[in-house]
């Protein structure tokens, strides 16, 4: 019998039990849609780390001052403020260390006319830009000569710009922060959000000396609140952080045994982590839904072999008609094959679809790719073939005379 | 010319869940010719079942030699078994067994479907089948929707589409009234007389055996009585 002829005859035995044959496939319908809508959203959620750590700069530690112990009230990372803008420039000078930035900040009301947005103002060195691998999209950075004169400049971030320069360019204006007055000189490149969700590009940047003379008052001279540092290559991370480290004791005096007066962090392995729990998520959530895949495979094995039971007479009129055990196999194959592919075309319909809506509605990052789909595919004409298998052997098995006797 | 069926010796036992095998058939000799029309006949448990089942190849003796149209078929494999039921023997059942949910058309194409006949060509031949059979009109219904002779004759239709050289018939009016059983027994006997078919049928019903010419009367899985019906005793 040819293939066209068997496919023909499975259609006709689905269509002969429309609802079985529709709840059956519900099952694979399940299986595959959810297959296919938690691997967009596992996907989603890796392609969203995984831009975050682009955007964040390579080979990053932070170095930040430590907590301040005060009548027994202890304060919290950052409030020791024993980091310098001398720590920053010694270890620029490490040989595992490719530049350094101190930081200072300070939360600000801007205002240009009637225009005004709070937003996190930060004081730092042009090295910052370099380290962060972080251009202008208009207008430029600010040099060292704006440093060394502590001139009133500030670089903006995009959502800045947005919310205080809706219609125009921020070049040039002259924008108030805190009352005193900084020409913008240039609008920062889209970074988006960080690891933590946080807007890269609600910010502006200002020379550190000038935010310590106009904003921000430091507890004494050269005191900042971090310093960014980067590794000259992945393979110098763990001996950059060895040294740093080293040489911060020193130059802190603290002694043997004694705790470290600041807080040092590898915001790469910040990024492997995220990165690598993304990673488990999207199989958990792969591994979570291929289990509905099974299940609706079982149900599918189930459905064909209550058939090949309830068909048992037809099968001895087909086998004394002349079938030969290899068409009776071909022919309950074809029929749990159909059935899967069925259900998995319209599953699969269904994922993309609930990946869509989840993108739309719920605003999530979802992405189906190619593989995803084809892998949903492949595994329901799989499912077919193996939970088909056994019923359709059974079924070519049976010996005519029996299988005619058969009420 | 050789016979077309010759059955030397031929035994069946059954397997049962208990030790014992149970004997039904103790060695049964029988030569059909070509052309011949043959009734078997044997009250319940005589074994002309079996004996039916063996001649149409469903199901494998368990001693002695079947010879089919020329070849030894006690010795074939599944596929070859499936062959000879496809090309050299026709059936008809008790039962019709005609296929619910196909039109009757498509019962008819199913052997040369399994022939490896295109479907077009199929599907022609078929309805060619259904048309000399005088049921040209009823090709697109489901069988169900024809009476109890009508199907009966589709049936004949289907076992003869492929031409086969045997026509096994098994208790083919045992679901029919008397009108009815009659026109289908014409029917075996034009076949037999004007296209030269042999046919064999098994029934328990003498006035069916007497539109045969040969009548082999089975008990206890032992030949009993072999000749012309005529000559039989009842």
């Amino acid at each position: 019998m040819s293939y066209v002829q068997v496919l023909l005859e499975a259609l006709r035995a689905m269509a002969m039990n429309r609802l079985r044959t529709a709840l059956t496939m519900l099952g694979m319908i399940i299986g595959v849609g959810a297959v296919v809508l938690m691997m967009a959203v596992g996907q989603g959620a890796q392609t969203k780390v995984n831009q975050s750590i682009a955007t964040m700069g390579s080979n990053l530690f932070i170095v930040l001052s430590g907590a301040v112990t005060s009548g027994g009230v202890r304060f919290g990372t950052g409030s020791a403020q024993t980091l310098t803008v001398d720590d920053a420039t010694a270890l620029a000078g490490l040989s595992t260390v490719k530049g350094t930035a101190p930081l200072i900040s300070g939360g600000f009301q801007l205002a240009f006319g009637n225009a005004n947005w709070g937003t996190l103002v930060w004081g730092t060195t042009p090295d910052y830009f370099t380290l962060r691998a972080w251009d202008t999209d208009e207008g430029e950075l600010f040099g060292d000569t704006d440093l060394r004169s502590a001139s009133r400049v500030a670089v903006i971030g995009q959502t800045v710009a947005e919310n205080l320069f809706p219609d125009e360019n921020p070049v040039g204006k002259t924008l108030r922060i805190r009352n005193s007055p900084f020409t913008i000189i240039g609008v920062l490149a889209r970074k988006g959000q960080n690891l933590d969700g946080r807007d890269q590009d609600d910010t502006v940047f200002v020379p550190i000396s000038t935010a310590r003379q106009q904003l921000i008052r430091t507890p004494f001279p050269g005191s900042v609140r971090m310093i960014m540092a980067q590794a000259i290559s992945e393979q110098a991370l763990a001996e950059a952080e060895a040294e740093m480290t080293q040489l911060l004791r020193v130059r802190h005096r603290i002694r043997e045994g004694q705790d470290d007066d600041f807080n040092l962090r590898n915001l790469s392995a910040v990024a492997e982590t995220a990165a690598i729990a993304a990673r488990a998520m999207s199989l958990m959530l792969g591994a979570i839904a291929s289990v509905s895949l099974l299940v609706g495979g079982i149900g599918i094995m189930n459905i064909m072999l209550v058939s090949v039971t309830e068909r048992t007479r037809e099968i001895g009129i087909r086998m004394a008609l002349g079938a030969r055990r290899r068409d009776i196999l071909l022919q309950f194959l074809t029929e749990a094959l159909v059935i899967c592919l069925v259900g998995g075309s319209v599953g699969l319909a269904i994922g993309v679809g609930g990946a869509w809506i989840a993108a739309e509605l719920a605003n999530m990052t979802v992405e189906v790719t190619l593989a995803s789909a084809g892998v949903a595919f492949g595994f329901s004409a799989a499912i077919g073939v193996f939970f088909g298998f056994y019923p359709a052997r059974k079924a070519a098995g049976l010996k005519p005379v029996e299988a005619l006797r058969y009420e | 010319m050789a016979p077309l069926i010759r059955l030397t010796g031929i035994t069946k036992h059954y397997a049962t869940a208990g030790a014992m095998d149970v004997p039904v058939l103790f060695g049964i000799d029988l030569a059909i010719a070509r052309g011949e029309f043959v009734a078997i006949m044997g009250q319940s448990g005589s074994g002309k079942s079996t004996l039916m089942n063996i001649l149409g190849c469903l199901d494998s003796p368990s001693g002695g030699s079947y010879e089919l149209d020329g070849r030894d078929v006690s010795a074939l494999g599944d596929r070859e078994l499936a062959n000879v039921r496809n090309r050299t023997i026709g059936f008809v059942f008790q039962g019709f067994n005609l296929l619910r949910r196909m039109s009757t058309e498509d019962n008819v194409a199913l052997p040369l479907a399994y022939a490896g006949v295109g479907r077009a060509e199929a599907r022609r031949r078929a309805r060619e089948q259904l048309t000399q059979t005088g049921l040209g009109e009823f090709a697109a219904r489901l069988p169900n929707q024809l009476s109890g002779g009508q199907q009966q004759r589709v049936a004949i239709a289907r076992a003869l589409v492929n031409h086969p050289a045997l026509v096994l018939a098994d208790e083919p009016t045992g679901n029919l009234d008397t009108r009815t059983s009659n026109e289908i027994m014409e029917v075996f006997t034009r076949l037999n007389a004007e296209s030269g078919i042999t046919v064999v049928l098994v029934t328990h019903e003498p006035d069916i055996a007497r539109h045969a010419h040969r009548l082999v009367r089975l008990k206890d899985g032992l030949v009993i009585y072999d000749g012309p019906v005529q000559g039989a005793a009842q």
